[in-house]
């Protein structure tokens, strides 16, 4: 990395950029009261991101696949939450299954 | 909402659930750490991003660009680009973080984790100590790891030896599923996860999660209406 000023600039701009984002939010709502059907709409959207990265960051990697054992391990993780395992089990159960796929020798 | 009252609402159940999202946040930013010092970065531009930007997978992208001889600027519009869904968390959420001035570092706390803690919540005061205790507590166990992987260079590079990268999808899909049981959200989010799946290959990061918006069009739709689906 050889151009300082240059990344601090870009960092500075991602950061103002980011929190502008994140503000825009609840500087909006707190100058005027949403109705009810919009507050629902809004939670269902947040709902709909929040889903869609859980089955970006689940089964793709870059532009391709991410393999068999990240799958594999959220899909067990899936079904203890489905199957209202308590969190703790579901995180530990979805990494191990991964980790121990791979240990296998599973990509 | 003061910090005791924080504590206080927060049954011991959730806390020990948003404490090991923090870990395991804490890992993840050791990894993180790590990978740009071992990239050739030096050891302030990992810091600095994890403090004033605080977006895991942008810092990732960042770090990843920069490291790689790629234009810095390059670096901070990928960044911006995946950051854009918190527009739509901050409209969701923007009651659990209050008013005046808690608005300010409530809304750099937020993150996927803690949203998802938020909206799992039924009622508000729980909604409100489950977003800031996520928030700080990430925001803390994040910027701790990043400085300790970034000392420790090149020792823990590779977090995917510990399965984390199944944890945190893990930790999102267990976070949303009760929100999935009501019919209509549910399709909804099924047309977003097809939208997004169908565009990854194809767009830069972060635009196929925003673009999953789009299965919005069938919310309260009741059921799926196939025969209306705008072609893609």
């Amino acid at each position: 990395m050889n151009n300082t000023p240059l990344v601090l600039v870009a960092i500075g701009v991602l950061a103002v950029g980011t929190f502008s984002m994140r503000f825009a939010g609840p500087a909006l709502r707190s100058r005027f009261e949403m109705p009810e059907r919009a507050q629902q709409f809004l939670a269902a959207a947040a709902i709909v991101l929040l889903t869609a990265l859980v089955a970006t960051s689940a089964l793709t990697e870059g532009h391709g696949p991410a393999g068999i054992a990240r799958p594999a391990g959220v899909l067990v993780g899936g079904i203890l939450a489905w199957r209202k395992a308590p969190f703790v089990l579901v995180v530990v159960a979805a990494a191990a299954t991964a980790a121990g796929l791979r240990l296998l020798g599973v990509p | 909402m003061p910090m005791r009252s924080i504590w206080r609402t927060l049954d011991r159940g959730l806390a020990r659930d948003i404490g090991l999202v923090c870990l395991a946040d804490g890992v993840v930013g050791l990894s993180y750490g790590a990978i740009s010092v071992g990239g050739g970065l030096p050891l302030w531009v990992p810091v600095l991003l994890s403090i004033v930007v605080f977006a895991g997978a942008s810092q990732f992208l960042f770090v990843g660009i920069v490291a790689a001889g790629g234009s810095p600027i390059a670096a901070m519009a990928a960044g911006l680009l995946v950051n854009t869904r918190h527009i739509a968390f901050g409209l969701a959420v923007s009651d659990v973080i209050g008013s005046g001035w808690r608005r300010w570092p409530g809304s750099h706390l937020m993150t996927d984790e803690n949203v998802a803690f938020a909206m799992r919540q039924d009622e508000l005061k729980q909604r409100r100590a489950a977003y800031w205790a996520g928030g700080i507590g990430i925001f803390v166990c994040w910027n701790i790891g990043v400085v300790i992987g970034g000392l420790a260079g090149s020792v823990i590079t590779d977090t995917d030896v510990f399965g984390l990268d199944a944890a945190f999808p893990a930790v999102l899909l267990a976070l949303v599923l009760p929100a999935l049981r009501d019919r209509s959200t549910r399709t909804a989010a099924l047309v977003g996860v097809v939208i997004a799946l169908i565009a990854t290959p194809f767009l830069p990061a972060g635009l196929p999660v925003l673009l999953a918006l789009a299965g919005m069009l069938f919310y309260r739709a009741g059921k799926p209406a196939l025969e209306e689906a705008p072609n893609e």
